[in-house]
């Protein structure tokens, strides 16, 4: 393969032929470059839908209290629905739910402070496995734990922001910021991939809250995530728990107003599906778009073929073989179609990279990118589509007669 | 050298089959010159085509070198050509991009011989003809006489046991002819059997033995010196 005559051969013959040798190499170019901004873009959709998720797991289950719309059993319609300490006990010993944890947010006075320090903040009470709803990370300290929930501890985890804010670089954990005026101890600080609201909100233990604002035994939106289950298992526990929730505050199952389910199971798995379509309508058109470019090389090959015939006679009656024939063609096939392809495999890249670098990200589009296995899979899909564009053609080639190419007209 | 046994070969184009060679009975020996006269559609060039396994024939035995050469497919032809024999064309059939040098030296490249060697003995090829000084011209620079000059370099390189020359004077004017004819006859000196196909009576004269072909089949071989006693019976019959 490594012969210097051989590309020698082939740059003469593209050297005499630049603007042919241009114009298919261009049509190769064009087909990968757009399957590259294509796909590109594909991703870049994915990514900004998937971003949208990132703020929470994408496997939970949300169920928030509704008011009834229907009458049942003597109760009339209107009444609202409170999930209490014992519905949460209950959804908690079903099988598959993997973390749960009751929330509810203090709307009124939640002005926080340390020392000087004052800012109104989100007070969210919550259960530990409240983290893992949320996608948390502790950056300092540590989350909220059972402990907490079981003594009613006056402790808090604080976003980023919050800590920021009240303790401008000092050290945040340990020490007590008020809340509502009550004095709590910071035992951690938290980031979360959902953005600067999420960051600028505290949560401390549901039970401490229950006795603070005086909220009973109230555990206000419960939400759980549920493992790897498929979406049908996810929308069958919706059902039998929404069942259990029915039978236990007497409201009827048919009532869509009583309980309101948020599956993000299913929503995420339709995201997924409407993607992986996406990706193969994508690559359809893609390839589509190659193929065009490969036959137009195999086109053009054709033609070098032809106007080559009676060289490859003289080749021939000289001893060439035709195995030394089909590879010559290949050859300048596969030089073309991999230079050209690379140059638009770059190009493309290009693009994107200053796409993603310019553009404003936005909630259905940020960082179009591609990854490196689908790049050097386009790389093999162009020396292939040389190597096929130049397959007949080289054929062809080999084929020809050494006494019809050298025939005198 | 060549030995072929009532060879028979036809083509066949759409429904009609045309018979063109009708049984060639021929013997050529190691070192002879050789030509074969015919007027055309005789089947001369189907027959230099033959003998240059660049076409195969239908009946018959080929022999050459003592081998026969019969269904041989295309990469063994590529071989067997590459080995034994040389190519002269009318047209010279020289490759427009490459230069005087490198198309001396192609026949080596398919030897598999490194370029620095098939440069350098084409080189000496070139020299021997007297186109030293061309080696880095381009065919098309050259003239007729120089074309064909180096097509002969070119069949020569290889050291093949027989050069087949295809109306190699065909596109010349007569002195360089006979130049040429000289160079051939140079050739055959140094103990390559040539053979020349031709129309031209004065070519065909300069060579030991005229075979001459009408529709398929050899009329008649005559040896040179009794070209003019062969004429006479003619005359006579």
């Amino acid at each position: 393969m490594f012969d210097l005559d051989k590309w020698q051969e082939i740059y003469s013959t593209i050297n005499k032929n630049k603007l042919r040798t241009f114009l298919t190499g261009f049509s190769v170019s064009w087909g990968i470059f757009m399957l590259i901004i294509l796909l590109g873009s594909g991703y870049g959709l994915e990514n900004g839908v998937k971003r949208e998720f990132e703020d929470d797991a994408e496997n939970t289950l949300w169920f928030n209290q509704g008011t009834t719309s229907l009458s049942y059993k003597g109760y009339k319609p209107g009444r609202f629905i409170e999930f209490k300490n014992e519905d949460f006990n209950q959804i908690r010993k079903q099988d598959d739910v993997e973390h749960i944890s009751g929330r509810f947010n203090i709307f009124e006075n939640n002005t926080l402070s340390y020392k000087n320090e004052y800012g109104v903040f989100d007070i969210i009470c919550c259960h530990p496995d409240y983290s893992f709803v949320e996608n948390l990370t502790s950056s300092q300290g540590r989350f909220l734990n059972q402990r907490d929930i079981d003594e009613s501890r006056k402790v808090t985890a604080i976003g980023r922001l919050v800590a920021e804010a009240l303790f401008k670089g000092e050290e945040a954990v340990g020490k007590y910021i008020r809340v509502v005026g009550i004095p709590f101890q910071v035992v951690g600080v938290f980031e979360d991939p959902g953005g600067d609201r999420d960051l600028s909100r505290i949560y401390i233990p549901l039970s401490t809250g229950q006795m603070v604002f005086n909220k009973q035994d109230d555990v206000g939106t419960i939400a759980m995530t549920v493992g790897n289950v498929s979406v049908e298992r996810s929308k069958e526990m919706a059902e039998a728990l929404k069942k259990d929730l029915a039978q236990r505050h007497h409201f009827d199952p048919e009532d869509q107003r009583a309980v309101f389910i948020w599956n993000n199971v299913e929503n995420y798995m339709q995201f997924m599906t409407l993607f992986a379509n996406i990706r193969l309508f994508i690559w359809v058109i893609g390839i589509g778009t190659i193929i065009a470019g490969i036959v137009g090389v195999s086109n053009i090959m054709m033609i070098v073929v032809k106007e080559r015939t009676k060289e490859i006679g003289i080749r021939k009656a000289m001893g060439a073989s035709p195995y030394s024939i089909v590879i010559l063609i290949l050859q300048e096939s596969i030089l073309i179609t991999s230079i050209a392809g690379y140059l638009g495999l770059v190009l493309g890249v290009g693009l994107l990279e200053l796409a993603s670098k310019y553009l404003p990200k936005t909630d259905y589009f940020s960082n179009p990118e591609i990854n490196i296995n689908v790049a050097l899979g386009a790389t093999l899909i162009l020396v292939m589509a040389g190597a096929i564009a130049g397959f007949v053609p080289a054929r062809k080639a080999a084929a020809v007669k050494p006494v019809v190419a050298l025939r005198d007209e | 050298m060549i030995r072929l046994k009532t060879l028979h070969k036809s083509y066949t184009t759409g429904y009609t089959n045309l018979h063109v060679l009708k049984g060639i009975d021929l013997e050529i020996d190691k070192g002879e010159l050789v030509s074969i006269m015919g007027s055309s559609g005789s089947g001369k060039s189907t027959l230099l085509n033959v003998l240059g396994i660049l076409d195969n024939y239908d009946e018959g035995e080929y022999y050459l070198n003592g081998e026969l050469i019969r269904n041989m497919n295309e990469k063994k032809a590529a071989m067997y050509r590459n080995k034994y024999i040389g190519f002269v064309f009318q047209s010279f059939n020289l490759i427009s991009f490459k230069n005087a040098m490198e198309n001396v030296a192609l026949p080596l490249y398919y030897k598999k011989i490194s370029r620095k060697k098939r440069n350098a003995r084409a080189m000496d090829y070139l020299e021997r003809l007297g186109l030293r000084e061309w080696a880095h011209h381009l065919p098309n620079e050259l003239s007729g006489g120089q074309k064909q000059r180096l097509a002969i370099a070119r069949a020569l390189i290889s050291e093949p046991s027989v050069i087949l020359a295809d109306e190699p004077t065909g596109a010349l004017d007569s002195q360089t002819s006979m130049e040429m004819m000289d160079l051939f006859q140079e050739i055959n000196n140094a103990g390559i059997t040539v053979l020349i196909v031709t129309h031209e009576r004065d070519i065909a004269a300069r060579t030991q033995r005229i075979i001459r072909l009408r529709d398929g089949i050899i009329e008649s071989i005559v040896a040179n010196g009794e070209r003019k006693k062969w004429l006479a019976d003619q005359k006579m019959a």
